[in-house]
């Protein structure tokens, strides 16, 4: 069985889109407060 | 030993059309939580003030934890790969979440055994577990991008420090208004207790949606335009199966095992002493050019190298290969730590540029592991033989501070060091590194004396016919 045979998709895109939202947002901010951290090596 | 039905592996398997995007969140639901076990600085300094202890006596949690990731995740890994990764993810969120309540027990009651216990020893279990969770199944949905699967989920657990670290420094904030984040003021026990019960809840939901929405590829299924004969045209790659009983007995396991053990060891020598290490770098005349401030930068820095080198270089190592790409981790990461010990304190860039780099591979080692060990050893058990080589994990988070703090400690006093102190330190890395890429470089197919029989390979690679599909 392949993804050929099944072209069409049977999960909702909006519970792909909810689950990356759900681990992106987090790690977004995650990212945005460390990076706002690692500024402070070039301007601390 | 059975699960309930609810968990078990046949009633996630994937019905026809399922989107596989959907398994590097659910996968990554877990790492995320599970990665807060690189963000225990944040409160350290508080519990040693709490406890009235030592650095030592509470970095002990953190060791505890580290070494029961490896030991669970070698005991466990043929039940998580039996069992499936929605029981696993189950299981990891239960250990992880209570590791957390027991050890506010621990902090609000004065009682550090209790933090051993519950943090160290029932989270560790958690960390295990979860760790390998996800990986034979982002392997099975990803057979044209292993590395890029798992480099996915594994960066998570590198992501989940980024976020543990900024969300415990606010919380404390809100459960101690005395406490303002700066290394100026410290977090009371009252509010590290808080901290553990809000992120043990917190983690339980947000893995337990990992859990509720990962799934199996049924038997046989490929992804669109995927021709398996594509990788196995590629050198070291089999289709064979071997069993993680069988794979022990191997040399290849127990080569991979050192070049990871070379690797991670490396790594943590940097990782462990990075803020005093920029600071000692740049001391001249007993004061350091690097402000304490600056210094914290760099430790977040490294981090986003150490995430960002686990998705990019184990993607990377889909095209060129997994023994090529430990080449470039432990061959090039050998010149660079030669250039840091020789050169790295002659400009601040320089040596920030040097770090980074050896951080990223560190963490890029760790993200393509199991990549290398789908190739040398087929999908069959890997979640098993993973398992039991990230012992070599738990060996290195011993033996690198070990290293790292033995020499220092024969150089002079903490605050007074200089860059020169940190060379015999900083060559017995290069040394390691040096073992592992040959250790690498000895690694060929495995022998087809310990693949199983076709049919033998059953429980994780076929399905029973009746099984639900969901």
């Amino acid at each position: 069985m392949t993804e050929t045979q099944h072209t069409r998709s049977t999960t909702p895109t909006g519970l792909v889109a909810l689950a990356w939202a759900l681990v992106g947002l987090p790690l977004a901010y995650g990212l945005y407060q460390t990076i706002s951290t690692a500024s402070n090596l070039f301007t601390g | 030993m059975a699960v309930p039905s609810f968990l078990a592996r046949e009633r996630i398997i994937a019905r026809p059309g399922f989107n596989r995007w959907l398994i590097p969140p659910a996968a990554l639901a877990v790492h995320l939580c599970i990665g807060q076990a690189y963000a225990t600085s944040v409160y350290k300094t508080a519990l040693v003030a709490d406890f009235d202890s030592s650095l030592t006596a509470i970095g002990i949690v953190f060791s505890i934890a580290i070494v029961m990731l490896g030991l669970s995740a070698a005991l466990f890994g043929t039940w998580v790969d039996r069992n499936g990764p929605r029981a696993a993810m189950f299981v990891s969120a239960c250990f992880w979440s209570v590791g957390f309540l027991v050890g506010a027990a621990g902090i609000a009651t004065d009682q550090l055994w209790l933090l051993y216990l519950g943090y160290g020893v029932i989270g560790g279990i958690g960390l295990g577990i979860g760790y390998i969770s996800p990986v034979s199944t982002l392997i099975k949905w990803f057979p044209d991008r292993p590395g890029l699967a798992t480099g996915m989920a594994i960066m998570g657990f590198g992501g989940g420090a980024l976020i543990a670290t900024p969300l415990s420094r606010q919380l404390m904030g809100w459960y101690d208004p005395a406490y303002d984040g700066t290394a100026a003021t410290v977090a009371s026990g009252d509010a590290v207790a808080k901290l553990f019960v809000t992120l043990g809840l917190v983690y339980l939901v947000f893995m337990l949606f990992g859990a509720f929405i990962v799934r199996v590829p049924a038997e046989g299924w490929k992804p669109a335009g995927f021709d398996p004969s594509t990788v196995k045209a590629k050198a070291l790659i089999t289709t064979n199966s071997v069993s993680a009983a069988n794979a022990i007995k191997t040399p290849q396991f127990w080569l991979l095992w050192v070049v990871l053990f070379c690797n991670v060891t490396a790594g943590i020598g940097i990782l462990e002493q990075a803020s005093p290490m920029i600071q000692d770098f740049f001391r001249e005349n007993g004061t350091s050019t690097v402000a304490v401030a600056a210094a914290a930068g760099f430790v977040g820095l490294l981090s986003l190298f150490n995430m960002g080198g686990r998705f990019v270089w184990s993607s990377t190592s889909d095209y060129i290969g997994r023994k090529p790409i430990y080449m470039v981790y432990l061959g090039v990461g050998l010149v660079l730590y030669v250039l840091l010990a020789t050169v790295g304190s002659t400009a601040t860039w320089l040596f920030v540029i040097l770090a980074a780099l050896i951080i990223s591979f560190y963490g890029g080692g760790f993200a393509t592991a199991p990549a290398y060990l789908r190739d040398l050893f087929g999908t069959y058990q890997v979640g098993a033989i993973h398992g039991r080589l990230l012992t070599a994990w738990a060996a290195a988070g011993v033996a690198g501070p070990l290293i790292v703090n033995r020499v220092l400690d024969a150089q002079g006093t903490p605050g007074e060091l200089v860059a020169g102190d940190y060379r015999p330190a900083l060559f017995i890395m290069v040394g390691l590194l040096a073992v592992g890429f040959v250790a690498n470089l000895l690694i060929k197919p495995v022998a087809a004396k310990w693949h199983e029989a076709k049919a033998d390979a059953i429980f994780t690679d076929t399905t029973p016919e009746t099984s639900a599909v969901r």
